[in-house]
């Protein structure tokens, strides 16, 4: 329930409400999109990318000298959780020809599809397989499927998204394989929302020409993670899954080729050797970073330990310094706050709205470009509504959506995010829900090409943890499309590459020599990466455990 | 701000800690000091990882809900329920039939369901756990994949069934099943996947691939967008 002291404001939504009907429903555009020099604007005086601070020259690596997320730096100038000399590399506690790090979207699709290739496969991960950003999702996925779309439309739609920077031959690529993804998961038994006639729903989402987004209800994440997994367990003799093991370093041979990684047991703190032909980075990305301090609609695990340990062996990064705030996540109540609000809510009519009831921005802009206009309404024009713990937002009108498509839409098309707010007395079929935009998506990552590689000889890299297909900036639908797309495609080249490689003397010669550049450039840290979970224990408590000993945010 | 938060006692397995009154579960398991491993996962009430079960002071009843949505209570004593021991049967998915009998063979237990309702109280997610499995026993495989389609597999309606049925595992399966079988299908799908097959789209993307960024800037803020509403 609202506190009493926002009634005026929320009254204010409710009067401009049926105007604001009558117009969408005309099929004119409800509030002008922004042309280029509008949206440059914006993003320039009030995205967090572009605060003082946000970012910084990173001073070791393969991407010395460029700037990055200062937090993305921080993490980069950190120490290894090992000491190299300690792993005797020649008895290996595991051996396979694919190792896939990462148990969410990517991984499950990669590992289906290397053992159609006849490889053998091992899936570490650092919490449960499935636990990962994947299953989160809500809102869709984008498929160019209907007559008046094509992959075309969806190619100019992601590389404008973008802002020009995305890799073409990725997006080419992404663009594509679509349609194609859209039927393997139906051969799979997702159930895609359809329809009476059976043809695929298809609504718009932020930066869409046209309507391409596919969706299951507001469970679309989970509905894919929950049938990928499913069906990897349907394959223990070929894919063997190791839970609550995280990657802690890259394995090298003597010949610059990726040869697997050391793991670790979380719970009884064992480190283990996984020699694998191939390796496939699918560790997603780093909103438990919390970089400028800001929520995260992200999974407990995303940490970006995959970026760690591939820069650590020499891999490129791309675009680490453009950082994705999704328009929507809730500020209130204060339980909630940051969690992901799905773009689906505007893509089927809802609108922000500011303290008077005026809509003040197109509600599909591209995310960076909606992000900073919410910004900019709360901070400049001072036209947000104050949370009683002193957070602002915007409304964020779902009424309107029920009185667009009819009664019963929302409960219908978004049952977790009626829950989400039922549990609290909000009901968002008759109330707006009040939101700010929240840390959601690392933009760019670990530079591949079209077949996932990157520039180390089997390190290859899917889904979230790799950079180049979304450029400096993802569009809605385009991240589950992404995980599937290169997913896939990891799986099947990796799995080719396996067949043929002759694997030479293993080493860490890499983390030795990564921590004396470490001290060439004079850093004075005693960060350790991957951090692998964030660490939420008030400093009070922290000051009392006297005998505990901390490995970065580790006990 | 921090001194001026309410606070009452909660019990984490039988242990007594003061906690903020506004907290989640898991909120103030944190604020007790515990770092999660087992039982945190997407902390938003999508994953299934943190089902918990209490009971409140001067009350028979064994509650459930997930740590990551469910606020604490004074004097709530709690345990999660980070695993729940669950037999995966492996399957073909390509040679399943769509009916019953599929049922019969993988889940045979699902038939011993007593329709005592318990799960269906037990879901943290409010979901008619009884009917979709009921549902099963008819055949009735739609109905099921409906019910079931918000399950977010946390276990709680399998710890306390008394015919020890997976019922998370069920729903799946016949989500699954409706999904690729009985689903109607697209049928511009099959002809779009052949058309790009054909490469009746390459000129076009080849084009966009080869223009410079000014081009391309000009044609993507010239482009075309379809109605809100649609035809």
């Amino acid at each position: 329930m609202y506190p009493e002291y926002m009634r005026e404001s929320l009254k204010k939504v409710e009067q401009t409400r049926q105007k604001r009907l009558e117009l969408a429903k005309s099929g004119k555009e409800v509030y002008p999109p922004m042309n280029a020099k509008e949206r440059e604007e914006v993003l320039y005086k009030f995205h967090p990318d572009y605060r003082e601070g946000a970012r910084r020259v990173v001073k070791v690596g393969p991407n010395k000298g460029e700037t990055l997320t200062t937090e993305v730096a921080d993490l980069l100038e950190s120490h290894s959780r090992i000491k190299p000399e300690q792993f005797d590399l020649t008895k290996p506690d595991y051996e396979t020809d694919l190792l896939i790090i990462g148990g969410g979207g990517a991984g499950c699709a990669a590992a289906l599809t290397a053992i159609e290739e006849g490889v053998k496969v091992i899936l570490i991960t650092k919490l449960r397989l499935g636990d990962a950003n994947s299953m989160m999702s809500q809102g869709g996925m984008q498929a160019a499927v209907n007559p008046n779309d094509s992959p075309a439309i969806h190619y100019l739609d992601a590389i404008g998204g973008g802002h020009f920077d995305n890799k073409p031959e990725l997006v080419k690529a992404l663009v594509m394989d679509a349609p194609e993804v859209v039927k393997w998961l139906e051969n799979l038994g997702v159930m895609w929302d359809r329809l009476p006639d059976g043809s695929l729903q298809t609504i718009h989402g932020g930066g869409t020409s046209r309507r391409r987004m596919l969706s299951c209800r507001d469970y679309t994440g989970a509905a894919i993670m929950r049938t990928l997994m499913d069906e990897v367990r349907n394959h223990p003799d070929k894919i063997k899954v190791i839970e609550f093991n995280p990657a802690i370093e890259l394995i090298m041979d003597d010949k610059g080729q990726c040869a697997g990684a050391v793991i670790y047991n979380l719970e009884t703190e064992e480190y283990s050797i996984i020699k694998a032909k191939a390796t496939i980075i699918a560790t997603g990305g780093y909103g438990r970073l919390h970089i400028r301090g800001f929520d995260t609609t992200n999974h407990y695990g995303a940490t970006a330990d995959g970026i760690v340990i591939a820069y650590r062996a020499g891999a490129n990064l791309l675009y680490m310094d453009s950082v994705q705030y999704h328009p929507t996540g809730a500020v209130y109540p204060e339980q909630i706050a940051g969690f992901l609000v799905t773009e689906k809510i505007r893509g089927a009519g809802g609108q922000p709205i500011n303290k008077d009831g005026e809509l003040f921005v197109f509600p599909r802009e591209p995310r960076d470009v909606e992000s900073a206009a919410i910004i900019r309404e709360c901070i400049e024009r001072k036209k947000g509504i104050v949370t009683p713990s002193g957070r602002v937002g915007v409304w964020l009108d779902s009424p309107l959506i029920e009185m667009l498509n009819g009664e019963g839409f929302i409960k219908k098309q978004f049952p977790a995010m009626y829950r989400q707010f039922y549990r609290y007395n909000i009901d968002i079929t008759k109330e707006p829900m009040l939101v700010f935009p929240s840390l959601h998506y690392q933009n760019g990552g670990i530079e591949i090409n079209e077949k996932c590689e990157t520039k180390i000889p089997g390190l290859y890299v899917a889904g979230e943890a790799s950079g180049g297909v979304h450029g400096r900036n993802r569009l809605m639908g385009n991240s589950v499309l992404d995980y599937n797309v290169f997913g896939r495609r990891a799986g099947r080249y990796a799995a080719e590459y396996a067949k043929k490689v002759k694997l030479g003397k293993l080493t860490l010669e890499h983390v030795k020599k990564y921590e004396e550049e470490l001290k060439e450039a004079g850093i004075q840290s005693n960060r350790i990466a991957p951090i692998l979970l964030p660490n939420y224990t008030p400093v009070e408590v922290r000051k009392r455990q006297l005998t505990a000993h901390y490995e970065g945010t580790l006990r | 701000m921090e001194a001026k938060r309410e606070m009452i006692t909660i019990y984490i397995m039988g242990k007594a800690y003061k906690v903020p009154a506004d907290a989640t579960i898991m909120g103030a398991m944190e604020y007790a000091g515990y770092q999660l491993k087992r039982g945190v996962g997407c902390r938003e009430g999508f994953c299934g990882a943190c089902a918990t079960v209490y009971r409140l002071p001067g009350d028979y009843k064994l509650y459930t809900g997930l740590a990551c949505s469910t606020l604490v209570r004074d004097g709530m004593y709690l345990a999660q329920i980070p695993f729940v021991p669950a037999d995966k049967p492996i399957y073909d998915i390509e040679k399943l039939e769509p009916t019953v009998i599929t049922f019969q063979k993988i889940y045979p237990e699902v038939f011993r369901c007593v329709a005592c309702n318990t799960c269906t109280k037990a879901c943290p997610q409010e979901l008619e756990v009884m009917d979709y499995i009921q549902a099963v026993i008819r055949g009735d495989i739609a109905k099921a994949a409906d019910l079931s389609f918000d399950c977010i597999c946390c276990g709680l309606c399998a710890i306390r069934c008394p015919a020890e049925i997976v019922q998370y595992n069920v729903g799946l399966l016949a989500r699954r099943l409706y999904g690729k079988y009985l689903n109607p299908k697209d049928k511009q799908l099959d002809r779009r996947i052949e058309d790009i097959k054909q490469g009746r789209f390459s000129k076009a993307i080849e084009e966009l691939m080869k223009m410079n960024r000014e081009d391309l800037r000009k044609r993507y803020y010239e482009r075309d967008i379809e109605s809100q509403v649609g035809d």
